[in-house]
């Protein structure tokens, strides 16, 4: 698909930082507020798919081919992973949550919180904020990549269709 | 009777739409916006489900008290609406194939299979 | 093709007041059932009392997205994970 006429080309680039500045704002503060790592990265993918849209598909293809997108969706996957097998080996089972509670495994993380108390530390709930990262990296690129391939392959004034 | 089915109304007219959509419409792209609608409406339903009287959000970070509703169905629908998301891209894409093959979006006219 | 639509409409008609009839005589939206007393929920319960101590997290949802209920986000990634490969192999003859 082409792009668009030069007012929508300089507004979309003026309010995208914003928007992916939200996006990773509700990410990382998934363990205090609503949110978490499939709606934040839901926000991005959404900021992502708007410069798709006003720059054109052939331009974007240019910038970021997709072997990139599928890297980034692979690191978050193995991260994901990884620290279920982290559970394994420090604590006692699949999944398990060895770093709350502990003031700090490595120093991160680790702050104990009173019951029944409304205020809102960041330094809490041990494993979920890396959970938080990784699953939101993975659904950034995943979203982003499905869409990048559909509007580029059924460009129409390529020609590139077999029968 | 008291008012309070209202939400189970709204799932049931989602529901009966979107099989409206599927059962009786020839455009491949219309039953696809008809599956989309009855996974909508069973979203709606697992949510409904969750609710108590008076409650607030299962938050703690500056609650106003009292009782709170449950968080496990809420869970169950983070997953539901992201396979829903899986699904649908799948769809398109073999719609988009179809289309490139046959050169028709009828349903009743794909059915004869040539070689 | 008249007998085929006659016999898709008629099975929509029974589904479409199978539906309603549910809707109208379902249990109260907050409530439990004809005597109109609270949800008892043991396990729910046990979730909001619990979450703060063992987590560490104030967020209760999350903390049975990932903590509770570990595996089923695992397989949802998994699921994303297999629609974005099958979406790239699909498309890879189009293009030039």
């Amino acid at each position: 698909m082409s792009g668009m006429s030069k007012i929508v080309k300089t507004m979309s680039a003026v309010v995208f930082p914003f928007i992916m500045i939200f996006g990773l704002y509700v990410i990382a503060h998934g363990h205090l507020t609503p949110g978490g790592g499939f709606q934040g990265g839901a926000v991005v993918a959404s900021a992502c798919v708007m410069i798709l849209v006003a720059y054109g598909s052939v331009w974007t293809m240019k910038k970021i081919k997709e072997k990139h997108l599928s890297i980034f969706e692979s690191l978050g996957a193995i991260g994901f992973i990884s620290l279920a097998f982290f559970g394994l080996v420090f604590g006692s089972a699949f999944f398990y949550n060895f770093m709350a509670n502990t003031q700090g495994f490595l120093g991160i993380f680790g702050d104990t919180v009173i019951p029944a108390s409304t205020a809102a530390d960041i330094n809490t709930a041990g494993l979920l904020p890396l959970m938080n990262f990784a699953l939101g990296l993975k659904v950034i690129a995943g979203l982003f990549a499905i869409v990048l391939v559909m509007a580029y392959a059924t460009n129409k004034s390529k020609g590139g269709d077999k029968k | 009777m008291n008012v309070f089915f209202v939400p189970y109304l709204a799932v049931a007219a989602l529901i009966i739409i979107g099989l409206y959509a599927v059962i009786l419409k020839r455009n491949l792209i219309k039953i696809v916006i008809g599956i989309t609608l009855i996974e909508s409406g069973v979203n709606l339903f697992l949510i409904t489900l969750g609710f108590r009287e008076n409650s607030t959000a299962p938050i703690y970070t500056s609650s106003p008290g009292g009782i709170m509703s449950l968080p496990v169905p809420q869970a169950l629908t983070l997953t539901s609406i992201v396979i829903g998301v899986a699904v649908l891209a799948l769809m398109l894409t073999l719609v988009i194939h179809i289309y490139r093959h046959y050169g028709t979006l009828d349903v009743r006219k794909i059915k004869e299979v040539e070689e | 093709m008249n007998n085929r639509d006659t016999y898709a409409i008629i099975f929509f008609a029974i589904v479409a007041v199978a539906f309603i009839f549910t809707a109208f005589n379902a249990p109260s939206f907050g409530l439990m059932d004809a005597d109109d007393q609270p949800i008892d929920r043991p396990m729910d319960d046990k979730i909001i009392e619990s979450a703060q101590e063992e987590v560490g997290a104030n967020n209760a949802v999350t903390s049975v997205v990932f903590d509770y209920r570990g595996f089923d986000t695992l397989g949802e990634a998994t699921v994303l994970f297999a629609a974005v490969a099958g979406v790239i192999i699909l498309f890879r003859r189009l293009k030039k």
